[in-house]
């Protein structure tokens, strides 16, 4: 097997599963407790929050939650009731996760002024382009840090600046699944997950910087200052933890089979790469043109190649990203995403391309006159 | 005092010195479906099906199961009483507190088929009524536009007093029409096609065509979720999944694009024709609706027609989209059908079919490559699947 859709979710790493089953046998006692058991995990957890703020570099605090699709709810939701009273206006991206995008569309029916920017206006300076939309008025802006469907990535440190210098007072917060411990990350409010990075899918957790107010989504029995109670899960926790720690720091590997990738898709007719320059390395998008995607994939998948379909235009779900990018539909439409983990090798990438190769000879009979003239 | 239910038939009550046949079949089918429900004796007369649990039962449960099997017109839950008016009132009035006690107006409608009983008809409904007034004050008769219709039945073995009568499935039992093959998709149109037909009595089992990898795992998950669900309509199902990549691709790499879909379904009709004359199947069923998709012209229906050997009904021919989404969520198989799958029917779909496909051309586009030998292999490589009602599938 060949799993080659990290950006979708990771193998939980073995320093994870023993950390969990570790933590289930001995630390299981409720944080609340107020006897050692209790005390004992919330040590644990306390070193969680530790290990996180450390790779992140960053001072504040951390709360643990079901994961990046409600850290993200939590941040705008949370940020758009603390501030509403200050302004009416949030500055977000085209190119977001559903989890943001749809809360956002939410907001929008409350009355808030949603400005979404895509990042084919302004490719070469998208932070400054965003930092232009800021108002007076302007409370939030949201931003991810690493595109999930291409590895398009924003300096969330430089973005961060020039926010705060067109307003102080605007809130940035920062989608930072696909960055967390692959790119620097600065924001007032950072959205992590724990599976895209080798832990346990049903944990994530939200950074947030000193004196930064948010509104809860729930209500419950005061846990983590009562902006996210439920019973702390310390098993999730310490798998968290244990991924974090085990995840490396030199990621030399990524643009070494990056390049790889670009070079042997390079050799090959009518596939084009859809990453832009600014790209992370372990993601790579590209076309394979006049073989849709879905058919690449499952062809793929008979080998045992697991890849994604990106942006799958299939029926009634189409993604937002390739028109963010300005990507026209043929080419969306044949999209191919390649997330790659350390363990991925060159022969990895040998045999995807071998198969891909032979995918497009099998395929691609038919569509030859049609595609002339239209990319 | 007990309780049953009277299940009364729809349209076989209209049936000459047959109706027997048909009335075992419905009989055989009801005992199946309520099989993990309880005990029940079972009795016929006068065109209803009398259910009578044997011990402990949630008739409430029974009631819902009932309503969907085909042959049932009406079900009427009732309590049973000797043939004795003084505990008919007594009893039977209280008996009625749940379905009154909410409601404005009423009329008794009363039968008596038993003519030994000493009262007749109208003095039944006048006396039943006046009991009824006294113990709910707040009541009123209204013998045009009653809100409830109290019934009371006096028959052959007993007296039966109800206020509840809901309405069955209608049609005709499964089983008593012949079998069909139903070509399945995965789309909203042809599970509706499937339930009915079965509802005119036909044992619907389904066909389907798989093309990996240009179709994935989960389209055939999805059309087996179908199956499933229709299972509480259709009865057992078996289902027959049918490898069709090859042809798929003869198709692509020998014929004009054109003709690409046109000749897709004639080849998928002819797959089905063995398979019908194989395993003994009467009709194949379509959810074809005419003028939906270019290959639902009627210049294209009867390019298809034409590859078929047996009759080719379309139930929803005729139906709108809206309509046939209406019952798709009635019977809850929309939800399913559009999940965001790939299907076979949409593998290679031309940019611009021909939506008035000439015979002749489509026989002569058809006949450029022998597809003879790719289509016997498709339907050796035949698998079946067997659903059953309410359990897992089962591999054959």
């Amino acid at each position: 097997m060949i799993y080659l859709d990290n950006a979708a979710t990771t193998k939980p790493c073995e320093q994870a599963i023993k950390a969990a089953e570790d933590a289930a046998r001995s630390c299981f006692g409720n944080v609340s407790s107020l006897h050692r058991l209790g005390i004992e995990s919330e040590k644990l957890m306390n070193s969680a929050k530790k290990t996180i703020l450390k790779k992140l570099g960053l001072q504040g605090e951390i709360y643990f939650t079901s994961g990046a699709t409600e850290s993200n709810n939590l941040a705008i939701r949370g940020v758009a009731d603390a501030y509403k009273r200050r302004g009416n206006r949030i500055v977000t991206t085209a190119m977001e996760h559903p989890s943001v995008a749809r809360t956002m569309d939410y907001l929008e029916k409350l009355g808030f002024e949603i400005v979404r920017l895509s990042p084919k206006d302004a490719i070469d300076n998208f932070e400054q382009y965003i930092a232009d939309n800021v108002t007076q008025d302007t409370i939030l802006v949201s931003c991810m840090a690493v595109n999930n469907e291409n590895g398009f990535k924003v300096d969330t440190e430089k973005l961060y600046r020039l926010v705060k210098n067109a307003n102080s007072e605007t809130v940035v917060h920062i989608d930072g699944v696909q960055g967390f411990c692959k790119v620097p990350l600065k924001g007032d409010l950072i959205s992590l997950s724990g599976h895209k990075i080798h832990g346990f899918k049903g944990i994530g957790a939200m950074y947030c910087a000193d004196k930064i107010r948010f509104t809860p989504l729930v209500y419950g029995g005061g846990q983590q200052k009562n902006l996210r109670p439920g019973t702390e899960p310390t098993e999730l926790i310490a798998s968290f933890e244990a991924a974090v720690k085990a995840y490396p720091s030199d990621l030399t590997h990524y643009s070494e089979l990056n390049g790889y990738l670009r070079d042997r898709l390079s050799k090959m007719e009518d596939v084009y790469i859809n990453s832009p320059d600014n790209s992370v390395y372990n993601i790579l998008s590209f076309s394979v043109l006049g073989v849709r995607s879905e058919i690449m994939l499952h062809s793929l998948e008979e080998k045992e190649i697991y890849v994604s379909s990106g942006s799958a235009c299939s029926k009634g779900k189409i993604s937002s990203v390739p028109d963010a990018f300005g990507m026209n539909s043929e080419r969306a439409d044949s999209t191919i995403r390649v997330s790659f983990s350390m363990e991925t090798t060159k022969e990895d990438i040998d045999a995807l391309c071998d198969e891909i190769e032979n995918g497009i000879a099998r395929f691609r009979r038919t569509k030859k006159s049609r595609r002339k003239g239209n990319i | 005092m007990n309780e049953l239910i009277m299940a009364k038939y729809g349209e076989i009550a209209l049936k000459g010195l047959n109706k027997g046949t048909f009335e075992d079949i419905l009989v055989k089918n009801i005992r199946r479906r309520l099989r993990h429900c309880g005990k029940f004796h079972y009795m016929r007369k006068q065109s209803t099906i009398y259910i009578e649990p044997v011990g402990e039962c949630d008739l409430d449960e029974v009631i819902e199961k009932l309503k969907v099997i085909f042959g049932i017109g009406a079900l009427q839950r009732c309590a049973v009483f000797e043939k004795d008016f003084e505990q008919i009132k007594s009893q039977g009035v209280p008996y009625l507190e749940n379905a009154l006690k909410n409601a404005k107006t009423f009329k008794v409608d009363a039968k008596r088929s038993d003519k030994s009983f000493p009262m007749k008809t109208p003095e039944i409904q006048a006396e039943l009524g006046g009991a009824i007034l006294e113990a709910y004050p707040h009541l009123s008769v209204d013998v045009h536009n009653p809100e409830i219709t109290v019934m009371c039945e006096i028959r052959d073995k007993g007296a039966y007093v109800s206020a509840e009568r809901i309405i069955g499935a209608g049609g005709m039992p499964v089983g008593s029409s012949g079998k069909a093959l139903l070509l399945l998709s995965g789309g909203i149109d042809s599970p509706v096609a499937g339930y009915m037909m079965a509802k005119r009595g036909l044992i619907v089992d389904g066909i389907h065509f798989v093309s990996p990898p240009y179709t994935s795992e989960r389209a055939l998950m999805k059309v087996e979720t179908l199956c499933e669900k229709l299972t509480s309509y259709c009865g057992d199902i078996r289902f027959y999944c049918v490898p069709f990549t090859e042809i798929q691709e003869a198709l692509r790499d020998n014929c004009p694009e054109e003709f690409f879909t046109i000749i897709m379904r004639r080849l998928m009709v002819k797959i089905a024709n063995i398979i019908a004359e194989r395993n003994e199947y009467g009709a194949l069923v379509t959810g074809e609706s005419v003028g939906q998709v270019a290959s639902q012209t009627l210049k294209a229906i009867q390019c298809t027609d034409a590859a078929a050997e047996y009759p080719v009904f379309r139930p929803v021919i005729g139906m709108d989209k809206k309509e046939i989404i209406d019952i798709a969520r009635k019977i809850d198989t929309f939800e399913t059908s559009t999940l965001p799958y790939e299907d076979c029917c949409t593998v290679f779909t031309p940019k611009h079919p021909k939506t008035r496909p000439v015979f002749d051309e489509v026989i002569k586009a058809e006949q450029s490559f022998d597809f003879a030998p790719l289509i016997e292999k498709a339907v050796e490589g035949t698998t079946v699947k067997l659903f059953r009602i309410e359990s897992k599938e089962e591999q054959e």
